[in-house]
């Protein structure tokens, strides 16, 4: 792949950025690089500033400095849809689905909007690829049976495993998860952390993941990086992170 | 019950209406026309209100504007249009039958296309507005337009247009004018159905639900909001170009842009019926229209008060409408499915 070693095999380069809210400072001086086609975790104590930098990453605010590279190009002045569109895209901590809409309508809208055809809109609905696609997808994270419910009346766990086949629906070329086991029920985490490795190794979605779950996360990822106070603490293999002091105070100092 | 086969038999109904209603009662053309008028107003509002969450209070704004552009359109044909206005009807200029039919054609295409124009024009600003700002700031462009043209002298200022004359005898002029309102409420009914069942009736509907999430997963949110406003604007364009002729007068503030009357009915009207739904505003401008009717002729006085009850009781008891109510009381009937292993949601809920 030639996208893939053209940016030292990175899809997302984060040099020196901060982010802060009126006297907060959320993120100071964070840099951080992402894979590509890997599993790459982000840690931290609460309000150390992931989703923040989640935010920063995907175009939700301007930052205050530095700079943010998607597939070696600059995108910090970028919006979201645009940054979407490119192929980075985020599910949200507060899990966010079109909660009126059936799980299946949820999953047909949710489909790539790259290079896609004005006239495409005008498509009819509830026909085709689009709807093979979104019942193979829902399938694969256990939701088949219940494609023709209105998704604002599935359980929380239920609308978290939606929003992740919404985002597979995407096609995305990295997909950054907010806390995705967050709110599940435990005896699924197992499963859940399965279909994520899947959709990684199958499908070449580069992950980018948010997670409080330390046993989860040493789990997934082939590298992590811990953040504390909104600065980079440090970054490395999960065993690395393990048996790293700074990370064990910071955990233990925040809780 | 399969949905095409359902909505078919709705549009049958509504068409063999349309035909007999007037042969059956000619009497009450003028109030059946207006019938149609009413369900073009709120099926079209609801494109954007219901179907996207747009709460739109200025559509009325198209209404008025096709109105104009018609009325320039038709006249300017064959005339001087700032000379005509400024005689205020001193000046009667004789259309021939060929010159009104094709002005009126024109005039009315043109009103569909001046208001879809302006729709995008007052919607890259508009769109960036949410919610009751949102509703407050058509609210605004409605009435910024009557008070606008109520002080530009060359269409007539706030003394209006006499609108081109009705060739031929008295009676025939109802029936065309019958004829067009129907056509194109069933047009627009036929447009809208036509669009919620593909892929841009999904992306209204996921606007309306989280628009954030909706930008999130990259879809061109302005692009589709647009072009839903443009379609509802194109119908009420060409619908005031209908009135405007069938009235014969017309002036900015209670003809083209009566915002606190039509204005507000056809959001009324929608909510009654249910909005967001193909057939609820329908319902809802049936209903309404009959009931104002029967209050102009048998309540005078009190017709007002009657049409604020209802808003009232639509609004406090049932705010998903007569549809939305049903919808929710017989969700099979809707064809949508409720979930057969609730247990299961509500034991993880309780993890
Ligand atoms: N929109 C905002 N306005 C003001 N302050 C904010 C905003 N969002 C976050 N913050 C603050 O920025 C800091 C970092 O928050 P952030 O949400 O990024 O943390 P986090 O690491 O994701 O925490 P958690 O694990 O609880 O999700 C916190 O102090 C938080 O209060
Ligand atoms: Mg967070």
């Amino acid at each position: 792949m030639n996208a893939a070693t053209a940016n030292g095999g990175n899809i997302i380069e984060v040099h020196g950025v901060s982010k802060s809210y009126g006297g907060v400072q959320a993120n100071t001086d964070i840099s951080i690089n992402v894979p590509y086609g890997k599993i790459t975790g982000l840690i931290g104590p609460n309000g150390s500033g992931k989703t923040t930098l989640f935010n920063s990453i995907v175009g939700y605010h301007p930052i205050d400095e530095g700079s943010i590279q998607f597939e070696g190009r600059e995108i910090s002045k970028l919006r979201v849809p645009q940054i979407a569109r490119l192929g980075m895209l985020r599910t949200f901590q507060q899990t966010r689905i079109y909660s009126k809409m059936s799980c299946m309508d949820n999953m047909q809208i949710s489909v790539s909007q790259r290079n896609r055809p004005m006239t495409d809109m005008f498509k009819a609905r509830d026909k085709g690829a689009i709807v093979e696609r979104a019942e193979q997808l829902l399938e694969f994270v256990g939701l088949y049976q219940k494609r023709l419910l209105i998704s604002g009346d599935l359980s929380f766990g239920q609308q978290k495993l939606l929003e992740f086949a919404m985002a597979l629906m995407n096609e995305p070329k990295v997909l950054l998860l907010d806390e995705p086991t967050a709110g599940i029920n435990p005896t699924l985490i197992n499963g859940l952390i399965d279909r994520l490795k899947r959709a990684n190794e199958e499908f070449g979605v580069t992950l980018f993941v948010i997670e409080h779950n330390m046993r989860v996360i040493m789990n997934l990822a082939e590298q992590i990086s811990c953040l504390a106070h909104g600065e980079m603490l440090a970054t490395g293999t999960p065993d690395e992170l393990q048996n790293d002091q700074r990370v064990i105070d910071a955990y233990l100092g925040a809780h | 019950m399969n949905k095409t086969a359902h909505d078919g038999k709705i549009f049958a109904g509504l068409i063999a209406f349309g035909i007999l209603g007037p042969l059956l009662f000619p009497d009450y053309t003028l109030q059946i026309a207006l019938m149609w008028l009413m369900i073009l107003m709120a099926s079209t509002w609801d494109i954007m209100g219901g179907q996207a969450g747009y709460n739109s209070l200025g559509n009325i704004f198209f209404f008025g504007i096709g109105m104009y552009v018609s009325a320039i359109a038709q006249i300017g044909m064959v005339y001087d249009v700032a000379a005509y206005t400024s005689a205020f009807g001193a000046i009667v200029v004789e259309f021939t039958d060929t010159q009104y039919f094709t002005g009126l054609v024109l005039g009315i295409i043109l009103a569909g296309i001046g208001a879809s124009a302006l729709s995008i024009l007052f919607g890259v600003t508009v769109f960036g507005l949410r919610g009751p700002y949102f509703a407050i700031g058509t609210l605004g462009v409605a009435l910024a337009a009557g008070e606008l043209i109520s002080g530009w002298g060359y269409v007539g200022g706030g003394g209006g247009i006499s609108m081109p004359v009705y060739p031929g005898e008295a009676g025939a002029s109802s029936k065309t004018f019958y004829a067009l309102f129907f056509v194109l409420a069933i047009s627009a009914l036929g447009v809208i159905r036509w669009l919620l069942g593909t892929q841009f009736g999904l992306a209204l509907n996921a606007i309306r639900d989280d628009e954030d999430k909706a930008e999130a997963m990259g879809i061109h949110t302005l692009r589709y909001k647009l072009i839903g406003w443009s379609i509802a604007a194109f119908f009420m364009g060409m619908a005031g170009a209908i009135f405007g002729n069938m009235i014969g007068f017309i002036e900015p503030l209670e003809v083209a842009f009566p915002t606190t009357t039509f204005g507000i009915f056809m959001v009324a009207m929608a909510l009654l019926g249910g909005k967001g739904t193909l057939w609820g505003p329908v319902l809802g401008a049936i209903l309404f229209h009959v009931v104002k009717e029967l209050t102009w002729t048998y309540l005078l006085g009190w017709q007002w008060v009657a049409l604020g009850l209802i808003i009232v009781v639509n609004i406090v008891y049932f705010q998903q409408g007569l549809l939305g109510w049903a919808r929710d009381k017989w969700p099979e009937a809707f064809g949508l499915k409720v979930d057969t292993d609730a247990g299961a949601a509500a034991r993880e809920a309780a993890e």
